[in-house]
């Protein structure tokens, strides 16, 4: 039951997005279009600073994911479906894991396309090292989304939500960019540093642990009211 | 009232506290020889920093610190004591508008 | 309860007026001398903030779960209370550090999460302001998110190590330090349980006051 209302949400968002890819494809160019700000404001002689790769990688997600969980959310809004699944005879948590899942299809795809992208542009060897990056960035990416999925329902009603998002969001996801980053940027060295990248994934673990649990038990009691 | 009673003794806390602020700062006593001059230097050696004694001075630091402390739990407890006296202001008008209104 | 209220009032400011005695008979730390003395201040000022990070965490829970709106003014009590303290954390830390160290910011662990940790609840603050309505369980779910993000404050330091004083400072302290500061530590906690007592009891005048208002439009509807 619970898995087939998550799944339910998550065929539904599915169906509605394939008609226009309004929020990928739009997602998706904002992505590069940070990824080039900020390649236009590091880059000096043709060469970027040593470990900006994984940070820009990071950042652009952050960004790109804050906006479109808000998108995302404002659609629900906007098309008032919120209180049709608010009314459904499904446990609440699973509507919670249903738009999750949705938003890290959504970062996912983003990610495909970023990867190779700032391994292009500033020469990083992000595609050797997948065996530990795909792990990296998955559970970076689930911490973020947990946390935002959770903060971006609950803002849906509140006037000020479009600044409202990131300002909860990201005190709270500073963590997970922190260990992204770090991670990151150990996979990256010469050699790789695999024992920290090993140790910040750990961390990411934790977070998405304790994470995804609150955001799934604090769930329900923030969408009634 | 109760903020008056809070004021009042952080301010007596102060009268109290700026004099002896100043036993804190008393710089440790370098040993002094017992009256003698230093020898004449024979020649100047060339130093890449200043010792860290001639740096910063430590003291100023350590004064705003404190200041900064007090200051901002002055000014925490100003903020409620203004809310707390706009409360009970709107309370008494509000109870004027009863007894007007309805005397019981 | 409130009858506490002015011998912990005295006692609180007893102490207070006592500390700069204590804090100056203690002896000079071998390296860092005067300036180390700001560590009697701030390091009871980051004790009295996690304090409150414990309680509007606590509080926030209950108020989620429960709607218990004296826990709701707790927390928020407890969260101005925490971006209070921080922010003294916040600028003696640096004052010290811009001697001890030569800079004013190290984008170390333990500074780097305290400086998350007072954003956290300056949001809780701002969502409380701007949320709109509901916005009191908006808070009360950043608080929860906020308090379980500083666990990992704590054990920060003890990974990553760096020029910041580890954890082991404090249990390791002699005989002349550890009395002023102890003291100290008291001070700061009864302080925030003073502030908190009276913050609070802002909050139910003014829920008293809503009350009132409320009841007036219905007898007047």
């Amino acid at each position: 039951m619970f898995l087939r209302t998550a799944l339910l949400v998550l065929r539904k968002d599915f169906a509605i997005e394939i008609k226009s890819y309004e929020i990928l494809s739009t997602t998706l160019f904002f992505a590069v279009g940070c990824v080039l700000v900020f390649a236009f404001a590091l880059v000096k002689e043709g060469q970027a600073p040593p470990d900006s790769a994984a940070a820009i990688l990071w950042i652009a997600l952050l960004f790109s994911g804050t906006l479109a969980l808000g998108r995302t959310f404002e659609r629900e809004r906007y098309g008032e479906t919120i209180r049709a699944l608010l009314l459904a005879p499904a446990p609440r948590p699973a509507l919670y894991v249903g738009k999750l899942l949705g938003i890290l299809c959504l970062l996912g795809l983003t990610e495909v396309l970023l990867v190779p992208l700032i391994a292009l542009l500033f020469s990083a060897p992000l595609l050797e090292r997948l065996a530990l990056l795909l792990p990296l960035l998955a559970c970076g990416t689930i911490g973020f989304a947990a946390v935002g999925t959770l903060f971006a329902a609950m803002l849906m009603r509140a006037r000020t939500r479009d600044v409202m998002l990131p300002i909860l969001l990201y005190p709270i996801t500073i963590p997970v960019i922190i260990a992204g980053v770090r991670g990151t940027s150990a996979l990256l060295a010469t050699p790789p540093d695999e024992p920290t990248t090993i140790m910040w994934l750990t961390i990411l673990l934790c977070f998405d642990v304790v994470f995804v649990t609150l955001s799934l038990w604090t769930f329900e009691p923030l969408m009634t009211e | 009232m109760k903020v008056l009673v809070v004021v009042g003794t952080m301010l007596l806390m102060l009268v109290i506290l700026l004099p002896g602020q100043a036993f804190a700062f008393q710089a440790p006593q370098a040993p002094t020889p017992a009256g003698q001059a230093p020898p004449g230097q024979s020649e100047f050696i060339p130093v890449d920093q200043l010792p860290p004694s001639e740096q910063l001075p430590a003291a100023p630091l350590l004064i705003a610190a404190y200041a900064f402390a007090w200051l901002a739990v002055f000014f925490y407890v100003w903020t409620v004591w203004r809310r707390l006296n706009k409360v009970e202001a709107d309370m008494r008008v509000f109870e004027k508008r009863h007894m007007r209104g309805n005397p019981r | 309860m409130k009858k506490l209220f002015v011998p912990l009032a005295v006692l609180t400011a007893a102490m207070f007026a006592y500390a700069p005695i204590a804090i100056a008979n203690a002896p000079y730390e071998s390296t860092m001398l005067l300036i180390q003395k700001i560590f009697y201040f701030h390091v009871p000022s980051w004790m009295a903030m996690y304090a409150g990070i414990a309680i509007c965490g606590a509080a926030s829970v209950v108020y989620l779960f429960k709607s218990r709106p004296a826990a709701d003014r707790l927390a928020v009590a407890a969260a101005e209370l925490i971006v209070l303290f921080g922010a003294i954390g916040l600028v003696t830390g640096p004052l010290w550090g811009r001697k001890a160290w030569g800079v004013w910011w190290q984008w170390d662990a333990r500074l780097t999460m305290a400086l998350l940790l007072e954003l956290v609840f300056i949001a809780y603050l701002l969502v409380r302001a701007y949320g709109g309505p509901g916005s009191d369980k908006l808070a009360a779910a950043v608080g929860i998110f906020g308090t379980a993000v500083s666990p990992f404050v704590y054990v920060s330091v003890n990974i990553w190590r760096t020029v910041h004083p580890l954890n082991t400072v404090v249990p390791t302290l002699r005989a002349g330090m550890f009395g002023p500061f102890w003291f100290c530590s008291v001070a700061f906690l009864l302080l925030f349980t003073l502030l908190i007592m009276l913050r609070t009891s802002l909050a139910n005048e003014q829920a008293r006051l809503d009350e009132l208002y409320l009841a007036e439009d219905d007898g007047a509807a």
